[in-house]
């Protein structure tokens, strides 16, 4: 028999919890990704001298390079450098700044959506760089992407069994725990398959739902 | 970025990557990394090929007038895109040789990395060839081009050129995604600095060295993609000059 239902139902209690596990770190994930993103578009959108390319070549080198081996490098690194940190909140930090570099690149093509005219009746009616950007740009900036970042959060969440690489125990690696355990590993993985078809199919069905939520009034779909 | 803005990082990033090489211990043995490098170069290739051959077949098999290849192609297309590639990496190593079919490491970390990329693909060929106006395809019937000739001659190239940008997009990925394969114990770039990191413990030189190398082939995959995007572009009317 290759599909035993008695243990694929025996282990699912152990899987859904691990699900959770890779939920929390996807949103903890996801929420540095938003942030540090919209920071990195905003500075590279100012274009100060040098700092605005330091930005591009920074979201440049974490979108060209493997998630894996820049987990592998800080988990390793930082210890080194005296600073401790836990597997799953390195995990999160690269995670987040790995997808940062791909949510700057989105808040950026919504800024360039603004209207010029909007920028400069805020400088013309006299507020700040910092008021103009936070009253008058991003509101409008920030609801045309929240599709294509949802698209983002729902690529992220596939890409956190990567963390298993530095020992975060999440839905892959408990199911490949499992698996050497008993040495049956047709039920966990594929199981985990199901969970990660499930709760991504959920989460696209989320973002659609805040897509329309948040959508700008007059543009609508 | 621009290409030459890319070019001129990618230089520096070979000569300083070269100049910090020489001034570690590992200076005396590049060809361990070399060997890492060519390892992820022969498995980046392969499923470059076989990538574009299932995103080919997937994508059209959705536009195919038949339904069981439509629902086929959309299955998988679904499942794939649906979940990790990890867990298709480790599906295709743990669970298939249950089935029988026993694979090299190499041909399921290949397999693995294709079938995931490939879905996203199918989805750009798919959607590409439906941006090709209609009225392209009813002239094309109005000259009485067979079905093949019609997608050979008329819907594909114009559809190809749309796929370019998309593709540039995909080719990165796919290359980080072969850095998965060293899970399944493949002698990659990635499991060349793990493995170095263990036995040497210069962590700080083994990941400096290893990420140079990643950042150099991804810039190098990024111009290069830019520069074929340019030339298809070629003879083509520009709406958006930027």
């Amino acid at each position: 028999m290759i599909w035993d239902w008695g243990y694929a139902i025996d282990i699912l209690p152990q899987m859904a919890e691990a699900s959770l596990v890779t939920l929390r770190i996807t949103v903890m994930g996801f929420a540095v990704a938003a942030v540090t993103g919209l920071v990195w578009a905003i500075l590279a959108f100012l274009e100060i001298p040098v700092v605005s390319f330091a930005v591009r070549l920074f979201v440049e080198f974490m979108r060209s390079t493997p998630l894996l081996i820049q987990l592998f490098a800080v988990y390793y690194f930082l210890p080194m450098q005296g600073i401790i940190l836990s597997a799953t909140v390195t995990g999160v930090l690269v995670l987040g700044l790995h997808y940062s570099a791909y949510c700057a690149e989105v808040y950026r093509s919504g800024l360039e959506s603004v209207d010029r005219g909007q920028w400069e009746a805020a400088r013309a009616i006299n507020l700040s760089v910092a008021r103009a950007f936070r009253r008058i740009i991003l509101p409008q900036a920030v609801p045309p992407v929240i599709l294509p970042l949802g698209n983002y959060f729902v690529a992220m969440f596939k890409e956190t069994p990567v963390l298993l690489a530095i020992t975060v125990i999440e839905l892959v690696a408990t199911a490949r725990i499992i698996g050497n355990d008993t040495f049956r590993y047709t039920e966990p993985i594929t199981l985990a398959g199901v969970f990660f078809l499930i709760l991504s199919l959920a989460a696209a069905q989320l973002m659609r739902w805040l897509d329309r939520r948040f959508a700008l009034p007059g543009r609508a779909l | 970025m621009s290409i030459s803005a890319l070019t001129a990082v990618l230089i520096a990033t070979l000569a300083l990557g070269l100049t910090y090489f020489h001034s570690t211990p590992f200076a005396a043995n590049p060809e361990v990394f070399l060997g890492g490098a060519f390892v992820t170069l022969r498995i980046l290739a392969a499923s470059a090929v076989l990538t574009l051959a299932i995103a080919f077949a997937a994508g059209l098999g959705r536009l195919s007038p038949w339904r069981p290849l439509r629902w086929f192609c959309t299955a998988y297309v679904e499942v794939f895109r649906g979940t990790s590639a990890l867990v298709q990496l480790f599906w295709l190593f743990y669970v298939l040789p249950l089935f029988g079919p026993t694979i090299s490491p190499f041909t399921a970390g290949v397999l693995g990395v294709s079938l995931n990329v490939g879905a996203y693909a199918a989805v750009v060929v798919e959607a590409s060839v439906r941006a090709v106006p209609r009225a392209q395809r009813e002239a094309a019937i109005a000259l009485n081009l067979s079905p093949f000739a019609r997608m050979r001659r008329i819907i594909l190239p114009q559809a190809i050129r749309m796929m370019i940008p998309p593709f540039g997009n995909l080719a990165i990925q796919l290359f980080k995604l072969t850095a998965l394969v060293s899970f399944i114990g493949i002698s990659d770039l990635t499991y060349t600095a793990y493995q170095l990191n263990q036995t040497t413990y210069r962590t700080v030189e083994v990941f400096t060295i290893i990420l140079f190398m990643y950042f150099a082939i991804g810039l190098s995959i990024t111009i290069g993609m830019k520069l074929l995007e340019r030339r298809f572009a070629r003879g083509v009317v520009r709406v958006n000059a930027r």
